[in-house]
C-alpha cells in the first residue's frame, strides 16, 4: 500500500480511540487491549458538550454522525488519545477517517489516524495489514483469538440488547431491569475468554427474564428501522426505545451489529423485497425495507424510521416505505435526527404518533 | 420503440453513450427538455423533501416523460471499479423513480453497472439490449458505436479545454457535477453571471476523466467516489492555470459535503468560492456573490491585491 503524504508514522506505545457507538466500545476496547496489547481510551460518555464541539468544526452539511465522531475524538484527545480509528464502509462513511484526520491536523492536534476505509473488502488481509500498522509485530494467533471473543461479545451485547428491548417498558420495576444492564455491561468489560462471555451472558439472560414484567395480551407493538448509526445508537436517536417502552410500547428492532454481520446478505433479501426493490440501495437502506416489510406484514401497528437528517441512502428508501405503508395500512413515523434536534419536538411526535397508533388499535378491535 | 431519457444527473455524462446505443438498435430517443420551472416544481412535488436538488430535479424530468414515450431508461449504477464509486443516489434511482410513479404506471428500462460485483458496463449493456429483444451482435455493434460517440464527446471537451486555456482572459475552473453546471435552471445562471463579468468559466469535466481521475489521487487518498475525486483531480490539474474555483454543489449534496471540505484546506494559494444552488427563485444574491468574487480575481491578477 503506498504510504501517503497525508499520513504520519505512528508513535511507540501510542494510546487507541474508536468514536463511541452505543455500547460495542467495550468489544473495541477488548480487541486493542487482548489482542494487540495496547491502551485503549474509552471515549467519556457522549454528551450535549460532544455534540456542541463536532457541530463547530464539522462542515455543516456533513451527515450527522460524523460530527458526533468529530466531537468524541476531540474528547478522547483530552483523555490523553494520540491514535484514532476510524473505520471504512459505503457512503460518505467511506470518507470520514480522511476528512476527520484533517480537520484535527488543521486544529493543531498531534494525532495519527488508523483507517480502515483504506482496506479492501475483498482482501481480509488488508485488515490485519492495517493493525500490523498499529503493531509491527502483531502475533497474529493472539490477534485472531481476541477477534473471536470480541465478535462473541458484540453478539452477546446484541442478545441482552434486544431482550432488555422487549421487556423493559412492562417491567414491573424498571430500575431493577436497568441496574441488571448497567452491571452486565461493567462486568463484560472485565470479562476474559469465550467462557466468560457465555457464562455472563447466560446469567444476564436469566435476570432479566426473572424480573416480572406485565405485558397485556395485545400490547402495542413499534417495529424501529433505519440508518446504521443513528438507529442504534441512542444518544444520537435520543433514546427514543427509552421513550416508547416508558409509553407502554413493545418495541422491536432488527438492526444491530450481529444481525448487519450475519444476516445482511442480497440474496436473501432482494426476493423478499421484491415489489419494493430491485436492488441494493446501499449502507443499510435494504435492510430498512426488508425490516419495515416483515413489520408491515407482522401487523405491527407502526414503524418509526430514523436516520440522520440528509441521510441520501435512508432517504431513498422513503418511497419504497411510503408504499409499504399504504399496501399494509401501518403508519410510519418519519424521523431525521441533527445536532440541533429538539428534545420537546420529538417528543411532542412520538406522543402523537403513539396517540394515532392506539386510536386505531382500540377502533380495530 | 420509445424510449425516454430524463435530461438530469447523468445524462450530462453519458448521454452520448446512452443515446448513441439506443438510436443504433433503431428505438426511437425522446429526451426531456431542458430544466424550467415547472419541471423543477415537478420534481419538487414529488421528490421527498430532504433529497438532494440535483435528484429533485431528475424526478421532474421523469415525470416529463410519463406518457410520451414506452420506456423510460433509469440505469442503475454502483461502481466502475475501486475507487470508482458513484454516489448511492445512482444504486437507488431505478427503486425510487419505481416507487415514486408506482400509480402513474410507470415503465423503466434498466441495466445494473456494478463493476466491483462483476457487471462491468459491457455486461450490463448487452443484458439492456436482451431485454429489450435485440440480437447478441446487434446489440454488440451499437455499444461500440455508443462508446465512439462517447470518446468524441470526451475528445471535444479537450479541445474546448485547449483552446480555452490558450486565451488571455481571467478563468475560472467551475468545479461540479456536469448535472449541476449545465443544468438550463440552476447552473447556467452561475455560468452566465462569471462571462457576465468578464471572465471564462472552464467546467470541470473539460478535463480528461481518466487522467483527473488519476491526479485526484494527487489531493485525497481514500475518496471513494469517481466524479468527486475527478474533480478533485481537475482542480489539481488547472490550478496553476486557471485565477480561481468556484465549487459548485446542489443543496443536500452528500459526497459534496465532504468533497468541499478537503478542497477547501488542501487546495493552497488559489482562492476558491463555494456555492451551493438551493434552486430558490432569484440568482441576486448568486449574482452578487460571484460578481466580488470575480472582482477579486481581476484585482488579483492585475497585481493589485495579494492574496
Ligand atoms: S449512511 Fe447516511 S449517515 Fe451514514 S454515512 Fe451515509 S449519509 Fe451519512
Ligand atoms: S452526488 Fe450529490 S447531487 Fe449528485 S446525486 Fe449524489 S447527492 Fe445528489
Amino acid at each position: 500500500m503506498p504510504v501517503s503524504k497525508y499520513r504520519q508514522p505512528l508513535p511507540q506505545n501510542c494510546k487507541i480511540s474508536f468514536p463511541q457507538f452505543a455500547s460495542y466500545g467495550i468489544a473495541m476496547e477488548h480487541l486493542i487491549q487482548k489482542g494487540l496489547g495496547m491502551t485503549y481510551v474509552m471515549p467519556p460518555r457522549m454528551t450535549r458538550h460532544t455534540l456542541e464541539l463536532g457541530a463547530r468544526y464539522a462542515p455543516d452539511s456533513v451527515c450527522a454522525p460524523f460530527k458526533l465522531n468529530l466531537g468524541c475524538f476531540l474528547e478522547c484527545i483530552d483523555e490523553g488519545a494520540d491514535t484514532l480509528i476510524q473505520t471504512g464502509g459505503t457512503c460518505r462513511l467511506g470518507y470520514y477517517g480522511e476528512l476527520h484526520e484533517q480537520i484535527l491536523r488543521d486544529m493543531g492536534k498531534d494525532v495519527r489516524f488508523v483507517n480502515f476505509a483504506e482496506c479492501d473488502f475483498s482482501h481480509p488481509k488488508t485488515f490485519v495489514d492495517e493493525f500490523r500498522e498499529l503493531k509491527p509485530d502483531l502475533d497474529l494467533k493472539r490477534f485472531s483469538a481476541a477477534a473471536v471473543e470480541t465478535v462473541r461479545m458484540v453478539n452477546a451485547i446484541d442478545e441482552v440488547d434486544a431482550l432488555f428491548r422487549r421487556r423493559i417498558g412492562f417491567a414491573e420495576d424498571p430500575k431493577a431491569m436497568e441496574a441488571i444492564r448497567t452491571n452486565w455491561l461493567r462486568q463484560l468489560r472485565l470479562a476474559d475468554g469465550i467462557k466468560q462471555i457465555e457464562l455472563l451472558r447466560k446469567a444476564t439472560v436469566r435476570l432479566l427474564e426473572s424480573q416480572k414484567v406485565n405485558m397485556p395480551k395485545h400490547p402495542i407493538r413499534v417495529g424501529v428501522v433505519g440508518e446504521f448509526f443513528t438507529v442504534m445508537d441512542p444518544f444520537s436517536n435520543h433514546d427514543i426505545e427509552y421513550e416508547l417502552a416508558h409509553m407502554g410500547v413493545l418495541v422491536d428492532r432488527w438492526m444491530d451489529m450481529s444481525n448487519c454481520m450475519y444476516h445482511y446478505r442480497s440474496r436473501k433479501m432482494l426476493p423478499r423485497i421484491k415489489e419494493y426493490a430491485h436492488y441494493n440501495m446501499g449502507a443499510t437502506a435494504m435492510a430498512t425495507i426488508d425490516a419495515a416489510l416483515h413489520y408491515a406484514k407482522s401487523g405491527f401497528d407502526g414503524i418509526i424510521h430514523v436516520k440522520s437528517a440528509g441521510c441520501t441512502p435512508e432517504i431513498d428508501a422513503i418511497p419504497a416505505l411510503q408504499n409499504i405503508s399504504a399496501d399494509y395500512h401501518v403508519p410510519i413515523l418519519y424521523l431525521s435526527f441533527d445536532t440541533q434536534t429538539s428534545e420537546t419536538g420529538l417528543n411532542t411526535r412520538l406522543e402523537a404518533f403513539y396517540d394515532m397508533i392506539s386510536m386505531r388499535k382500540q377502533a380495530h378491535k | 420503440m420509445r424510449i425516454g431519457i430524463p435530461r438530469a444527473l447523468y445524462y450530462y455524462r453519458y448521454g452520448a453513450l446512452w443515446k448513441t446505443f439506443f438510436s443504433s438498435l433503431g428505438c426511437e430517443v425522446v429526451v426531456s427538455p431542458k430544466t424550467d420551472r415547472a419541471i423543477l416544481q415537478s420534481g419538487i412535488h414529488y421528490a421527498i423533501d430532504e433529497s438532494c436538488l440535483s435528484a429533485k430535479i431528475y424526478l421532474g424530468h421523469v415525470a416529463w416523460l410519463l406518457g410520451k414515450c414506452d420506456l423510460i431508461f433509469v440505469p442503475r449504477m454502483a461502481d466502475m471499479g475501486r475507487d470508482k464509486e458513484f454516489c448511492l443516489k445512482f444504486r437507488a434511482l431505478p427503486d425510487v423513480v419505481y416507487n415514486t410513479f408506482r400509480t402513474e404506471n410507470v415503465r423503466l428500462v434498466t441495466c445494473d453497472i456494478a463493476v466491483r460485483s462483476g457487471d462491468s458496463e459491457m455486461k450490463a449493456f448487452a443484458e439492456l439490449g436482451k431485454k429489450l429483444g435485440f440480437k447478441k451482435q446487434q446489440v454488440f455493434n451499437a455499444y461500440l458505436l455508443a462508446k465512439q460517440a462517447e470518446q468524441q464527446a470526451q475528445a471535444e471537451n479537450t479541445r474546448k479545454l485547449e483552446a480555452a486555456l490558450a486565451k488571455d482572459d481571467l478563468k475560472v475552473l467551475v468545479s461540479g457535477h456536469a448535472y449541476n453546471i449545465y443544468d438550463d435552471y440552476i447552473g447556467r445562471p452561475v455560468m452566465d453571471a462569471i462571462r457576465a463579468n468578464h471572465a471564462l468559466p472552464i467546467p470541470s469535466d473539460w478535463v480528461d476523466r481518466d487522467s483527473a481521475w488519476q491526479s485526484g489521487g494527487e489531493l485525497t487518498d481514500t475518496m471513494p467516489w469517481m466524479v468527486n475525486r475527478e474533480l478533485a483531480g481537475a482542480a489539481v490539474q488547472l490550478r496553476g492555470k486557471v485565477d480561481g474555483i468556484v465549487l459548485l454543489s446542489s443543496f443536500s449534496c452528500g459526497p459534496d459535503s465532504m468533497t468541499d471540505e478537503i478542497m477547501n484546506r488542501r487546495l493552497k494559494n488559489i482562492p476558491i468560492l463555494t456555492m451551493t444552488l438551493d434552486g430558490q427563485d432569484g440568482t441576486a444574491g448568486m449574482e452578487t456573490r460571484i460578481e466580488s468574487f470575480v472582482d477579486i480575481l481581476h484585482l488579483r491578477k492585475d497585481g493589485t491585491v495579494c492574496l
